[in-house]
């Protein structure tokens, strides 16, 4: 089976954010895999050893994008491709990553396409079905289980608490929710073995794509940093007082009861 | 400059969901004086047609089929595009709930168009309609325009209040036939697991559990009081961890973003990946034994104490209120 992994390096969302420049300051921060993207390979290396064949992982993103990849290939991954647009896109938006990976997939016959159900950096879950929408396959977004069968698969997939047992066939992309899987840490060995692993580097050049091919559709004008909450009240005395003086309080003062 | 709007109304048991509400103030917002046509997709939905008029709609375009009695992207897809070729707005806009996450990058594909998700807020700014939204886990916002395509955002419910609903208001409900087929992913079984009571992401009232509810037992004191306030139950990922409850109650990085009106942290450290998940709530409450407990810094209001002490008193003092109001 031919697997393909959507995979996006990421910003740790438990680090401190900073703005400079009217960014956020990346600086000394820590960069990790997609927490859902994490999930999504290791469901594909576990449906490789399942039915045999191979996973590629591909991220678009920048050269620092290489130590994400490499631990997707210690992880058991069996080749990566990084779609390195750092010197030809400054303000990329999701269409302009799914129409990046579509350009990549459009003639690689993959039969199973999965990647994280959102990225939480920027959180906007739009690149997985935007790119299964562009190759014409059909997709199934936040899932928790996965079963293939020749061509035929059913999956279940998270509805707002709710699960959905969902029957489709292969080629298809699915997005991936926390549930489907435990990711496993790189072995040691496994850490060895992808520094010989193949990991390939593209440009858009590569793939016949100017830059206008894929402008963004969207443009951030402002980032902003949320104001600093006030520190709250922690109320005393005794605890039948500080209960009703609390019902009190959020019936007259925040009024939201 | 004025526009059309398109706002799909979701449909759940039944009944309109309030960000369907929700959606149409800010289509309003993005037409600047101009229509905004509510569209209703399913097998029989017609008569909740009125219902969007009377929350801001001008008129409401409706596409029923047997074929789309359930929720399938590409059902929905196909009868959403028919209404856009039809109508030809400048504008689109959904609730960013499990239906509309799924199915808008698949509308914003099929046109080429931009798309904004998960806004919090809308207004028009120096000629252009921005949007707000969280980014990097509620930590900082970004102000966003669409530069191509239609002005199409989903938005986030229990952010951007809804009009009055105003029963007089009267408009056109039409009808438009589409030929649903090739559905390539169809359900064949919903297990209800959270739906009981109010759902999370809607609610106004979450009530959360942490590791210090200790047990799925542990968890009844604070259905209670979200019985008696109309809310939903959470849970941080330690309990959910633990196996208290259900993985489908987490809030937090992992797991689902909440903003109620109140949210109410019971027996939770507050570790940054719950807060990433309800640090934008208009009023948060922690009760937690621990008076270093990191939660206690985003609370508005705290008491340190033991929740099964303190939720059970809660509840009654909630009781006695509602008698009194």
């Amino acid at each position: 089976m031919n697997i393909y992994v959507l995979m996006k390096r990421t910003f740790d969302t438990e680090e401190k954010i900073a703005l400079s420049g009217g960014k956020i300051n990346e600086d000394g921060a820590e960069f990790i895999i997609n927490p859902y993207d994490e999930y999504a390979i290791e469901e594909a290396i576990q449906v490789r050893d399942a039915n045999g064949g191979e996973v590629t992982v591909i991220s678009v993103g920048n050269e620092e994008t290489e130590k994400q990849l490499r631990t997707a290939l210690a992880m058991g991954a069996d080749k990566a491709v990084l779609i390195n647009i750092e010197d030809e896109i400054e303000n990329g938006d999701q269409f302009t990553t799914a129409k990046i990976l579509a350009e990549y997939l459009k003639d690689k016959d993959a039969d199973l396409i999965i990647g994280g159900n959102v990225a939480i950096d920027n959180a906007s879950g739009q690149v997985g079905p935007r790119v299964a929408e562009l190759l014409t396959i059909p997709y199934v977004t936040t899932i928790t289980k996965l079963e293939i069968d020749g061509t035929n698969v059913t999956v279940t997939r998270d509805v707002e608490g709710d699960a959905e047992v969902i029957e489709t066939s292969l080629p298809l992309l699915v997005t991936a929710q926390q549930g489907l899987n435990e990711p496993r840490y790189p072995s040691l060995p496994g850490i060895m073995k992808a520094k010989k692993k193949p990991l390939e580097e593209l440009e858009l050049d590569d793939l016949d794509l100017e830059e206008e091919d894929v402008e963004a559709k969207t443009k951030t004008i402002e980032i902003y940093l949320p104001p600093k909450k006030e520190a709250g009240r922690v109320l005393t005395g005794d605890l039948n007082e500080q209960v009703q003086e609390l019902v009190q309080l959020l019936h007259t003062e925040a009024k939201v009861i | 400059m004025s526009r059309k709007v398109l706002v799909l109304g979701e449909v759940r048991d039944g009944s309109l969901r309030n960000v369907s509400f929700e959606a149409i103030a800010a289509a309003r917002t993005v037409a600047e004086g101009g229509e905004v046509v509510g569209v209703l997709v399913g097998e029989s939905v017609s008569a909740l047609g009125a219902e969007l008029v009377q929350y801001g709609a001008d008129r409401v375009v409706v596409v029923e089929n047997d074929k789309l009695k359930q929720y399938t992207s590409d059902g929905f897809a196909q009868a959403l595009v028919a209404v856009i070729e039809q109508e030809k707005p400048e504008g689109l806009v959904l609730g960013h709930t499990a239906l509309g996450k799924d199915l808008s990058p698949k509308i914003a594909g099929k046109l080429s168009s931009g798309l904004i998700s998960d806004a919090t807020a809308v207004e028009e700014a120096g000629g252009n309609i921005v949007f707000t939204r969280p980014i990097y886990s509620g930590k900082a916002f970004e102000k966003k325009i669409v530069t191509d395509g239609l002005i199409f955002a989903t938005v986030r419910p229990n952010n951007i209040a809804p009009l009055a609903k105003d029963e007089s208001r009267t408009g056109e409900v039409s009808s438009l036939s589409v030929d649903v087929k090739d559905l390539r992913a169809i359900i064949k079984e919903v297990v209800r697991k959270a739906s009981e009571g109010v759902d999370l992401s809607e609610a106004k009232v979450v009530i959360s559990g942490g590791r210090g509810v200790k047990s799925a037992d542990g968890f009844e004191p604070l259905k209670e009081l979200a019985k008696v306030l109309g809310g939903a139950v959470g849970a941080s990922r330690g309990a959910c961890d633990a196996d208290y409850c259900d993985y489908s109650l987490q809030i937090g990085q992992t797991g689902k973003v909440v903003t109620p009106d109140l949210y109410i942290a019971c027996g939770i450290s507050g570790a940054i990946q719950h807060l990433a998940g309800m640090s934008n709530s208009k009023v948060i409450v922690a009760i937690n034994k621990d008076p270093e407990a990191n939660i206690f810094k985003v609370a508005d209001y705290g008491i340190v104490g033991d929740l099964f002490e303190v939720v059970p008193l809660l509840t009654e003092e909630f009781k006695k209120l509602k008698v009194h109001s």
